[in-house]
């Protein structure tokens, strides 16, 4: 089957006051058709950079796109004009952002937001958009879509408000949802509601998704494949399963000790990675997660590992893998 | 001091000899909204409807639940940052709710509070060193100068950062570093009781996990006692004691963590503890989940009846008829529904066997 998104090489960087900062310094990675993968990683890794390069929305002057290659359905995103880039945003890719106030627009209604992109992308004539827009509503789980067409964003509930974001980035039957942090600002009951409708719908229609989140649970609930991401580049990636059941990079191994968990009996001390995240102005020439690393040696310091495979579809960036075991913290 | 010994220690004060220090009776928050100023046709958010805990010392009490339940309102009225509608907010013997502002701020030296967000409950403006001297000096703890500045640099490593810190402005730390600013100004105040409101849910978690290690720590050393307000279900398994649980302004079920976890008892509380994904992909493929429906009513009009009533796979039609008291199930575990009825005594052999398989628990 052919790469519905293949992402080589990529490389972001935003000039700030203190330097450039490599948010996102040289990853490749794909997803097939239908499938979903977990782009998982700590605040400031690059995984959100990731997915709004993606969608080109890296915003300049600051920020811009200094290398790589962004392949959908095989053309080249970064090759495309403007206008032809706008036609892919929300009809091919839709996206669901972490914050759905800060993503609706306050002053629209609901209807006028949903019939926006049909009229635009769809070329649907009003009265189809608006019939369409209830439809999308109901898929979403909100009952008496007329009513709710015409209230505004103020009017729903942190929940109800990602169920239409998720009808929007639906609505012009895409490809591909990237979805960034899309429960993260919910509560866990509603998490899982929406979590459950994602993956439900996703099925339905045959979309892929791109899920960024720093939440493990939600990796393994949800996910195929999975991406881990450190400092900007990607430290490990394979199946969910194979990932959580012997992870094969000390900084996977170590994010899987150090949350608590509710199926396993209660540690009298939590296993932590000590130290923080390397300032990404000033990386070190080596591997950027030797200084936390408790199997680093001076090769790691020196060259910087790449990623490489360890088994088939189990990929690791690091020296050391061979030591990576699932209690190496402990 | 190793952290099993702590942790058995903690476990054998299950049943705390000494008086509680913190005793929370009948406590209710209505906040006043809408209307105009002729003060016409106002609602009434019921915050906080009658709450009712106590807090041994040296124990942590987790007090878990969703946005709006009323967790940080509580929070805020046993600081007498709010002050409550009704009910008694007694801590180490003496009412708070009726003090006098100037007793008042003195007994509250001894209950301090930790934020969800370092950043915004730090002074921009200041240096570390002066945020956490100035509250020695206006307390009088540390009268001159030069004590004060060991004083600082002693609180700074208490919390694991270096005495350089003190000259550094909160824009120049991690949000882990600002987190145990935050705790080592709490610290300075050599409280008894903290209030932990979200104190990691804003941090990654590898940095989660240091500061959680940090406070279990810091609470052996100097015998502190702390609500931990947080919605992270996982996290307050860890760090807690007991654990109260939060819908709509209620406590629907109260216990000590082991019987929460491994035995939740009020619908609401297993729905939660049922929608935590583990992460695990095995253990998920396997796991049967319950996805509550609807959302967590307003409580500007909460549902008659149990609150929780709408959204209960087990609601019969007296469930929105009767407000459920919060009633013993089992010894010292408490929950408030009416469908559920007090276990009946089991044979001691059975519950000593079952004691024992839970021990590392």
């Amino acid at each position: 089957m052919e790469r519905l998104l293949d992402v080589r090489d990529l490389r972001t960087e935003f000039a700030t006051g203190r330097g450039v900062v490599r948010a996102v310094d040289g990853v490749s990675w794909d997803i097939m058709p239908g499938e979903t993968v977990a782009l998982v990683g700590e605040s400031g890794c690059g995984k959100s950079v990731s997915a709004l390069s993606v969608m080109r929305l890296v915003a300049p002057p600051a920020g811009r796109i200094s290398g790589g290659c962004i392949y959908f359905r095989g053309r080249d995103l970064l090759a495309l004009s403007d206008a032809e880039m706008r036609q892919v945003r929300g009809r091919d890719i839709g996206m669901v952002f972490q914050e759905p106030m800060t993503s609706l627009n306050p002053v629209l209604s609901i209807r006028r937001q949903l019939t926006e992109m049909l009229e635009i992308h769809k070329g649907l004539s009003p009265a189809a958009a608006h019939a369409r827009a209830a439809e999308l509503l109901g898929l979403v789980g909100i009952s008496d879509p007329e009513r709710r067409l015409r209230q505004y964003p103020h009017e729903f509930s942190g929940g109800m408000r990602q169920r239409i974001m998720i009808a929007m980035a639906l609505s012009c039957e895409p490809a591909l949802i990237l979805a960034d942090e899309p429960t993260t600002a919910l509560d866990v009951t509603i998490q899982a509601q929406i979590l459950e409708l994602m993956r439900d719908l996703a099925r339905r229609f045959g979309v892929a998704t791109l899920m960024i989140t720093h939440n493990l649970g939600v990796v393994a609930r949800y996910t195929d494949r999975v991406n881990v991401m450190y400092a900007g580049r990607i430290v490990e990636r394979g199946s969910a399963r194979a990932i959580y059941a012997r992870p094969r990079h000390p900084y996977t191994a170590g994010l899987l000790c150090s949350v608590p968990r509710l199926d396993a009996p209660r540690p009298a001390k939590l296993v932590t990675i000590p130290g923080q995240p390397p300032d990404l102005t000033r990386l070190p020439a080596g591997c950027a997660f030797a200084e936390r690393c408790p199997l680093a040696v001076s090769r790691c310091r020196e060259e910087r590992p790449e990623l490489d495979e360890v088994e088939t579809g189990h990929l690791a960036a690091c020296w050391r893998t061979a030591e990576v075991t699932k209690e190496l913290a402990a | 001091m190793s952290a099993t010994l702590a942790a058995s220690e903690r476990a054998g004060q299950a049943s705390p000899p000494h008086a509680p220090v913190l005793q929370v009776r009948g406590l209710v928050k209505h906040f006043a909204v809408g209307g105009g100023l002729a003060g016409g046709g106002r609602a009434q958010v019921r915050a906080v409807d009658g709450v009712d805990f106590e807090i041994a010392r040296g124990e942590t009490l987790g007090l878990v639940g969703e946005s709006g339940c009323g967790k940080t309102t509580t929070g805020r009225c046993i600081l007498l940052l709010e002050r409550p509608t009704a009910g008694q907010v007694v801590f180490e013997g003496q009412d708070l709710t009726a003090m006098s502002d100037s007793d008042l701020r003195r007994a509250r030296r001894r209950i301090q509070v930790i934020f969800q967000d370092p950043y915004s409950s730090l002074n921009p403006r200041m240096t570390v060193g002066q945020m956490i001297e100035e509250p020695l000096a206006v307390h009088g703890l540390a009268p001159d100068p030069a004590r004060r500045a060991a004083r600082v640099a002693e609180l700074l490593s208490h919390v694991g950062l270096l005495p350089d810190m003190a000259l550094r402005y909160p824009h120049q730390l991690s949000g882990g570093q600002r987190q145990r600013v935050g705790i080592a100004r709490a610290l300075a105040m050599q409280p008894s009781l903290i209030v932990c409101d979200e104190p990691v849910s804003a941090l990654d978690v590898s940095i989660q996990a240091q500061i959680i290690n940090l406070l279990e720590e810091l609470q052996e050393t100097f015998g502190l006692t702390y609500l931990f307000v947080a919605h992270d279900l996982s996290v307050v398994r860890h760090i807690s004691d007991r654990v109260a649980v939060m819908y709509l302004g209620r406590i629907v079920e109260i216990t000590d963590r082991r019987s929460l976890y491994d035995d939740p008892q009020h619908p609401y509380t297993r729905a939660l503890l049922s929608a935590v994904p583990i992460p695990d992909p095995v253990v998920e493929a396997s796991r049967e989940r319950q996805v509550l429906a609807g959302e967590v009513p307003s409580p500007l009009a909460p549902p008659t009846g149990c609150v929780f009533h709408p959204r209960c796979p087990m609601a019969v039609a007296e469930c929105s008829r009767t407000v459920p008291p919060l009633k013993e199930i089992r010894p010292g575990h408490h929950a408030a529904c009416i469908r559920l009825e007090p276990a009946l005594p089991r044979p001691l052999a059975e519950r000593s066997q079952e004691q024992a398989a839970s021990n590392d628990r």
